[in-house]
């Protein structure tokens, strides 16, 4: 499926002034800064162990109490070279719980390892076991980091994020009745496949009715901000909107004669941050995807007229095509 | 009614589905008296097209009779006899307006799936996947023509369906190919690939005024057509070196301009075709371009490369070398076929041509998952499959 993977403008980022109040200043998390610092020490003892395995094996072998024969060698360089590419990993990555865990897998390996080892003499026995409570140690120590740092990045997946959509098509007609047609309100359900209804409530106001994941609708009042005729409109959900979004569309004329560059941008509170983005992207519901969608029936109004019905299509749910074939129901027609 | 239905892999059926219905203003229905079965149905049928569901149906070359036409639809009424270009296109938009429309920017609903593939999508097509925007096709009983005022071109009764069928794609398609070309007095126009679209490229590039055309294949009885019906010179690329040949044929220089008629499932032999078919069938690459690095190879120092084959997605080892230092122009597309129904028409009423001389095979539509096999593995000389609803 990856062929058909969209990839879209869409993108997390920081609202301009004028359309949402920008987020609270970023307080970065002291226990967060602690949770960094440790894994970074831990990324340091990997790559400082990893060196010393792969230049040094026998004196390492010798250390722990273990045989220093071949095949023990060729084991303390193989950890060797695992410990530097986790260490690695940790370094560059801004949250490395993943290679953390590699870390806490390499350790439970190495205890294995040491357990079946065999002493050399009597007196290495100590050695070895001493060996095994250092590493003991050390896999409490990664496990706590890593546990630490998922937790971290989980929370930060599931922050309300502001949500930033920017997409433009051409339409092939003037930039005053494009600008018409948009600055109409009532007209933007005709070709915004989410919206179900808006209307016009007075000057500037306007009440937005639209369809929710999950068969749910959502309604909220919403404002023009600014309206530059035939160039600019900007809108902004009142208070108490669920989803507080924010939206600017600008007519451009398009370099000879044709016709009018529509630009949009839309901001809006994604209630699940960034999980819910990846997981309305999952059943096809992606905002930039909605936006580069009804842009297209956007232009296949003011040009043909109408928004154009596929065969093999299902209207809204652009992941549920159904067999290219004539359509049982009655309800087709003109959206 | 009844349809063709892709079922999967080298698999058709005839269904009974719904009958179509208009669903936009500017829709008609056509009741099919004629349809076919074309080269680059072959690509779907062999599962080479992404995009396909079972289910849907296949076919984009026919015509028939208006039966319903929606509001509006001013310059159609029911029972005209009309020929459908297979490209689906609005008319309005700036692609329309300059007569290329094969890339109509509104025709293609699903245009969200192809723009991760090909950058920008063209336009809607009958019958030809999901990324052509899931259109059901023309080889069943009626169909629903989106654009009805712009595409279908009504055609007078004095000429048969067999004379007329061939405007909705492969004559158009064929003549766009050697358009592409730029004809000049004196030039040899060599073509790869002697299908339906091949034959009609070559005596497209002869109407042009092409002084030689030479045409290249491996089937016997398809470059017998080539000669018999159209004129031109043939090559067997399993008998003969190609390129030797072509030289040999142009006292060196080389063909002036070259016409792909194969496209993604090209046939050839030696190490770089097993590496292709290695290369395709491990999805490493979507298409085998093995007609086209030929061709490249062929033509003389700074002539065009007119592709009309059908490619879908990448292909390995081009020979970028060959075309930027030799000058080379490549031209290709698929079929802006509503710019040629019209000259084309007339060049079929004026008896230039009579594009009736590819049909080889007339079968019921019930017989189309023979009239499939046959025309896939070449069987008993099949060129091309006529389908009778």
């Amino acid at each position: 499926m990856t062929a058909f993977d969209v990839r879209d403008q869409s993108r997390i980022g920081q609202p301009t002034d004028h359309l949402l109040p920008p987020p609270d200043e970023m307080t970065l998390d002291q226990a967060a800064v602690t949770d960094r610092r440790l894994s970074v020490v831990l990324g340091v003892l990997s790559i400082a162990l990893g060196v010393t395995n792969l230049a040094v094996p026998r004196e390492v072998a010798r250390f722990i109490g273990v045989c220093a024969d071949g095949q023990t060698q060729t084991a303390l360089r193989i950890v060797g070279i695992r410990e530097i590419v986790s260490g690695i990993g940790i370094f560059r990555q801004p949250k490395p719980s993943g290679w953390a865990w590699t870390r806490v897998a390499g350790d439970v390996m190495d205890l294995s390892l040491l357990s079946n080892a065999t002493p050399r003499r009597r007196g290495d026995w100590a050695r070895n076991r001493a060996a095994a409570l250092t590493v003991l140690g050390i896999t409490l120590l990664d496990l706590y980091s890593a546990v630490r740092l998922s937790r971290d990045t989980l929370q930060d997946v599931a922050q309300p994020q502001t949500i930033r959509v920017k997409k433009s098509i051409t339409v092939n007609r003037a930039v005053g009745e494009v600008y018409a047609y948009w600055h109409n309100f009532e007209n933007l359900p005709t070709f915004m496949s989410h919206l179900e209804a808006v209307h016009v409530t007075g000057i500037n106001r306007s009440r937005w009715k639209a369809k929710a994941p999950a068969g749910r609708t959502v309604e909220w009042d919403a404002e023009i901000t600014q309206d530059v005729p035939n160039e600019r409109i900007m809108w902004r959900s009142l208070e108490g909107a669920e989803i507080p979004n924010s939206g600017t569309v600008e007519f451009r004329f398009a370099p000879g004669d044709r016709g009018t560059e529509v630009h949009v941008e839309l901001y809006y509170q994604s209630p699940a941050g960034k999980i819910g983005v990846t997981l309305a992207k999952m059943f096809g519901e992606e905002p930039g995807m909605q936006i580069a969608d009804d842009l297209r029936a956007l232009k296949q109004v003011l040009e043909t007229g109408s928004v154009l019905v596929a065969d093999g299509a299902e209207l809204g749910n652009r992941l549920a095509q159904r067999p290219a074939q004539p359509r049982k129901d009655e309800a087709g027609g003109d959206r | 009614m009844k349809a063709v239905s892709w079922q999967g892999r080298q698999s058709v059926q005839v269904d009974t589905v719904p009958d179509p219905q208009i669903l936009n203003d500017r829709d008609a229905i056509v009741k099919i008296t004629s349809t076919a079965i074309c080269g680059s149905d072959l690509h779907l049928y062999n599962g080479f097209i992404p995009g396909m569901i079972k289910g849907d149906i296949l076919g984009h070359e026919f015509m028939g009779e208006v039966v319903e036409v929606g509001r509006g639809v001013g310059n159609l009424k029911v029972g005209d006899r009309v020929v459908v270009p297979f490209p689906i296109a609005c008319g309005n938009c700036t692609a329309c307006q300059a007569e290329a429309y094969s890339l109509c920017e509104n025709s293609n609903p699903n245009a969200w799936m192809v723009e991760p593939i090909w950058g920008h999508s063209p336009a809607g097509l009958f019958g030809y996947s999901h990324l052509a925007g899931g259109y059901a096709g023309g080889q069943a009983e009626f169909a629903r023509v989106p654009f009805a005022d712009v595409g279908p071109l009504k055609v007078p009764d004095h000429l048969t369906d067999e004379q007329v069928l061939f405007l909705s794609d492969i004559f158009p398609t064929g003549y766009m190919g050697a358009e592409m070309c730029n004809i000049q007095r004196g030039d040899v126009i060599a073509v790869w690939g002697a299908g339906p679209v091949g034959q009609f490229a070559a005596k497209s590039a002869f109407m042009l005024g092409a002084e030689r055309v030479i045409v290249i294949d491996r089937f016997e009885d398809r470059l017998r057509m080539a000669r018999e019906k159209v004129g031109a010179e043939t090559i067997n690329y399993e008998q003969t070196s190609v390129l030797e040949a072509l030289k040999e044929l142009t006292g060196g220089r080389g063909p002036d301009s070259v016409i792909d008629a194969v496209g993604m499932e090209a046939h050839g032999h030696g190490a770089l075709y097993a590496y292709d078919k290695v290369a395709q069938t491990t999805k490493m690459t979507t298409d085998r371009p093995v007609a086209l690095r030929e061709a490249i190879l062929a033509c003389k120092n700074g002539g065009t490369v007119s592709v009309i084959g059908v490619y879908s997605g990448v292909i390995d080892k081009f020979p970028m070398g060959a075309v930027m230092n030799r000058s080379l122009t490549i031209k290709t597309g698929q079929a802006h076929v509503h710019r040629y129904m019209r000259p084309l028409l007339d060049r079929i009423e004026r008896g230039e041509i009579n594009p009736s001389f590819v049909i080889t095979h007339t079968m019921r539509l019930d017989d189309a998952p023979l009239g499939y096999d046959k025309f896939l593995h070449k069987e008993d000389g099949c060129v091309k499959v006529v389908l009778k609803p």
